[in-house]
């Protein structure tokens, strides 16, 4: 039944290749011709898939980024990044919206995914599979990993908080300091002509982040944007770079 | 199939100029090589000119030219409306200042701790600027005395309009550990 329906016009028109795979390369040619195997190897060799020796943390971090992306969209729903109602949106999110553990899983799945994540850089530390030719994916490995802290960060004010909104006036300081750019940072004393400076409290770094002088509605948006739509969009592009040359590396924790 | 086999032949048709004269004519529809490489350049300044430009209005793009925040200079009324020994909490949500009277004048005390930057609250009965954040503490003067802050409390510049008004200028800072406490903008004499 499976395999006539695989045999119809209909299914081999939306399947390229078609029909039933009866040899080991037509197995091969179905990952190779699908837009979203084809990031994955053709086949896995069954040592490099030893729970003892991967974790599996590359694989539960990309699973959990999953969870949070739909829960994500889900709390978009109800959520306005506005002062007036940024907080109590979270509230009912919690107590009267359908199934208020839809919050919980997004901040906890953001808990999660920091750890794995980390977790997933000692594996493969340890197991020295940042060596050549896979040094080029530790590269963007450690992109991700920022990538991963910068959205924890942008999602750690939008609950607007007091533990928030101090959160982020402490962490945004660090742009305040950054040499040349942040305004009490290196070297932007030395970006004037006269006695008028370039670098200001009103044109730094923090304050292209935080779209003010202090913690505001500007703050919120901005972070906001980058949290849903931005932030996410360059992590994607990474991680289907990342996935892409595992395999083109040798495969997943294998040696090579 | 025929039309592929004319185009192929017509190529090779020898009446076609020679390679060595390409770089000198320019007459007609042709392009010789020198003036394409000209044209080239043109295209790529142009390209990078354009791709420059764009991503400078970006960036351009995060600088908002009006701020719906509170003013950097206000006027905080008249000397007399602020009592000898105290720490005046006004001022503090709107403008992010403290004006403390002494004996000798006024001063206006930056609310922003000079640790990590939180707001600290001023506690009365023990006379003391406190960090809800990490336990940074100042004295009424600004100087810190305990927690990771590592200098004073920012003071800004204090002066009077012609009407006997109080201006604060929150664009001009003065700090303790420069020797800026001794500027005349710093302290307001009573």
């Amino acid at each position: 039944m499976l395999e006539k329906f695989r045999e119809t016009q209909f299914y081999k028109s939306i399947f390229r290749g078609g029909g039933v795979p009866k040899s080991r390369r037509q197995r091969m040619m179905v990952v190779l011709n699908s837009v979203f195997l084809h990031l994955h190897p053709v086949r896995l060799p069954k040592h490099a898939v030893k729970l003892k020796f991967t974790w599996c943390m590359g694989g539960l971090s990309f699973f959990i980024f999953l969870i949070l992306t739909i829960s994500g969209i889900l709390l978009m729903f109800y959520y306005r990044p506005t002062i007036e109602y940024a907080y109590t949106d979270i509230i009912d999110l919690a107590e009267q919206v359908p199934f208020g553990i839809m919050r919980e899983i997004h901040r906890w799945g953001a808990h999660a995914m920091v750890i794995t994540v980390w977790l997933h850089m000692f594996r493969v530390f340890m197991t020295g599979s940042y060596k050549p030719p896979r040094e080029f994916n530790w590269a963007v490995g450690v992109i991700l990993l920022l990538l991963t802290l910068l959205l924890s960060f942008t999602g750690y004010l939008l609950p607007w908080d007091q533990l928030a909104i101090w959160a982020i006036t402490v962490g945004s300081n660090m742009a305040r300091a950054a040499p040349f750019v942040g305004h009490e940072g290196p070297g932007a004393a030395l970006l004037a002509i006269g006695d008028i400076n370039f670098v200001t409290m009103g044109s730094d770094m923090r304050f292209a982040l935080i779209g003010g002088r202090f913690m505001g509605e500007g703050a919120l948006l901005r972070f906001y944007v980058l949290h849903c739509i931005g932030l996410p969009f360059i992590i994607m592009i990474f991680m289907a770079v990342h996935f892409w040359r595992i395999r083109k590396d040798g495969g997943i924790s294998t040696p090579v | 199939m025929a039309e592929i086999i004319s185009k192929k032949s017509a190529t090779k048709e020898p009446g076609r100029r020679p390679p060595a004269a390409l770089d000198k004519a320019d007459t007609g529809d042709q392009i010789s090589r020198r003036s394409f490489f000209s044209w080239l350049s043109i295209g790529w300044f142009a390209f990078i000119a354009a791709t420059g430009g764009f991503f400078t209005m970006m960036l351009r793009f995060f600088f908002p030219n009006v701020l719906f925040e509170p003013v950097q200079t206000f006027r905080a009324g008249f000397p007399d409306d602020y009592t000898i020994g105290e720490v005046d909490l006004r001022w503090k949500n709107k403008y992010g200042v403290w004006i403390v009277r002494n004996n000798e004048g006024i001063y206006v005390l930056s609310t922003t701790c000079t640790h990590l930057g939180c707001t600290p609250n001023w506690l009365n009965s023990e006379q003391k600027f406190k960090c809800p954040c990490h336990g940074s503490g100042f004295f009424k003067t600004g100087i810190n005395f305990e927690g990771p802050a590592p200098r004073p409390l920012e003071r800004f510049k204090i002066t009077l309009a012609d009407n006997g008004q109080i201006i604060v200028d929150k664009t001009i800072k003065f700090q303790q550990e420069k020797g800026q406490w001794n500027d005349p903008e710093a302290f307001l004499n009573v």
